[in-house]
């Protein structure tokens, strides 16, 4: 036998030791992320709300804690025998010199095969044209009746009214309670669909529930709460978990919401944006009216000055009008023409003078006339003691003919 | 114009507001006379400060619906 040295080096107290092999076990990434596969046994859940038990095979075991926290929402399937995968980290409990894994989630064993089977349902669903977007219906613009399947005491609901009354004070919220997780959930939640669609008043239905592992929701996915959706009278709107999480219902309800929250914005206006349209409808109300005042008033105008027009009255400030101006032209011509008369007058007169037989009496001339009143103009004809008439410039002179004369011969013959 | 108001008083947002809409719309046409223009316009009115009312003085309602029912 080897003989170990006795003072080679340092022993480790056993807390040493325990701590290093804690150390070695949280540094190694794989034993931090892991799902192990087994069957619970030794189930114990103390005052502490921690729960403990040990997940086995037919070959090894392995301790496991869930701090109260995380026990809570793992309740439903930690029960002695259950297969199930388990998630956690490993590490090591100094005291009893134990390795654990610490679980933060669980989930049955077979779980791949329930996601198998939701992938064939909705397969299956989807072909029946349940998803269909053609099968989705518009919500109701401001809804006075929203109907609320959910838990009665989850957070859920909480979030909806805070949301809703926030929101959409206007509305009335009609609660039909339901188990949201659970074997008979998706016969309280379908029995809860049908309560509300039974109203018609009800006109939309948000079906929620809050956030939860896939077991949790897996109500959500029961096919026959799927077609109650699709088959609903109101539209209804999901939100189901958070905004990762889809179920079936999300596919076959009218809207898929995130979240409740989420659901209870999606399916209300805000008074904020109603107050907004409001005034607007106020405005084109005055507008309109005011237009509709304005209308006939530009059409009575547009009378008034059409009958001005047509009146009597215009008429004869019309005739009067041409009148003036007829008168005026009257006037004008008027005068033209004795103008153009009296020039002509003129002439003719100036003509007339120059043409005057007794001008020449002006100059010393004489006409002989007879008593009959015609003028002598030869010496043939007229005989001794004839009685003749002499026509002088101021007067006539009665002469009597003596003979001819032979001293006063015309030097040109008078005709 | 009494009854009318009454009748108003009576009506949920969404009735008054349709209505709002309606008489707006048939203001806008223009195709009434002036006397119901202005009766339309008053009546408009009034849904008007209906709604505002409704929307200042709202609270949400809650009603449970139990498996009885």
């Amino acid at each position: 036998m080897e003989q170990i040295p006795l003072f080679s080096s340092l022993s480790l107290s056993v807390a040493e030791l325990t701590r290093h092999l804690r150390q070695v076990l949280e540094a190694d990434d794989i034993l931090q992320d892991v799902w192990v596969r087994g069957e619970i046994s030794n189930l114990s859940r103390p005052a502490s709300g921690h729960v403990y038990f040990s997940l086995k095979d037919e070959f090894a075991a392995l301790r496991c804690v869930i701090w109260r926290n995380a026990a809570a929402r793992l309740l439903g399937i930690l029960q002695n025998g259950q297969a199930v995968e388990a998630h956690g980290a490993v590490s090591v409990y100094e005291r009893d010199g134990t390795y654990q894994l610490y679980v933060d989630s669980l989930r049955p064993a077979g779980e791949g095969y329930l996601y198998q089977q939701f992938l064939r349902l909705k397969a299956r669903l989807e072909a029946e044209g349940l998803f269909d977007p053609s099968r989705k219906r518009p919500l109701p613009p401001r809804p006075k009746v929203i109907g609320i399947v959910t838990s009665a005491t989850g957070a859920a609901l909480q979030d909806m009214l805070n949301t809703l009354s926030r929101r959409y004070p206007l509305a009335e919220v009609w609660l039909a309670p339901a188990a949201v997780q659970g074997e008979s959930a998706p016969s309280e939640l379908i029995a809860a669909l049908e309560r509300l669609n039974r109203d018609p008043r009800v006109e939309v239905i948000l079906l929620a529930r809050g956030g939860g592992s896939l077991e949790d929701l897996w109500a959500f996915n029961d096919e026959n709460l799927v077609r109650a959706v699709a088959a609903s009278r109101a539209p209804v709107v999901s939100g189901v978990g958070h905004e990762t999480d889809f179920t079936l219902v999300d596919f076959a309800a009218d809207l898929r919401a995130p979240t409740p929250t989420a659901a209870a914005v999606l399916s209300t206006p805000d008074v904020q944006d109603l107050q907004a349209e409001l005034s607007q409808l106020n405005r084109r109300l005055l507008q309109a009216a005011l237009a509709a005042a304005g209308l006939p008033r530009a059409r009575l105008d547009s009378l008034a000055l059409r009958l001005a027009h047509a009146s009597p009255a215009w008429k004869i400030r019309s005739g009067r009008q041409a009148l003036d101006g007829l008168a005026a032209r009257l006037a004008q011509s008027a005068a033209h023409r004795i103008r153009l008369e009296s020039s002509r007058l003129a002439r003719l007169q100036g003509g007339l003078a120059a043409l005057n037989p007794f001008n020449v009496l002006n100059r010393g001339y004489a006409l002989l006339s007879r008593a009959d009143g015609s003028l002598v103009t030869s010496v043939s004809g007229v005989n001794s003691g004839d009685r003749l008439s002499a026509r002088l410039r101021d007067g006539a002179l009665g002469v009597e003919v003596i003979g001819p004369d032979s001293r006063d011969r015309p030097q040109r013959s008078l005709e | 114009m009494k009854a009318d108001q009454k009748d108003i008083n009576q009506l949920t947002y969404e009735e008054a507001f349709s209505e709002l809409e309606a008489i707006v719309a048939r203001l806008e046409s223009g195709e009434q006379p002036l006397e119901e223009s202005m009766a339309l316009f008053e009546r408009g009115q009034a849904l008007s400060q209906r709604c505002s009312a409704l929307l200042e003085q709202a609270e949400l309602k809650i009603r449970q619906l139990t498996g009885e029912e």
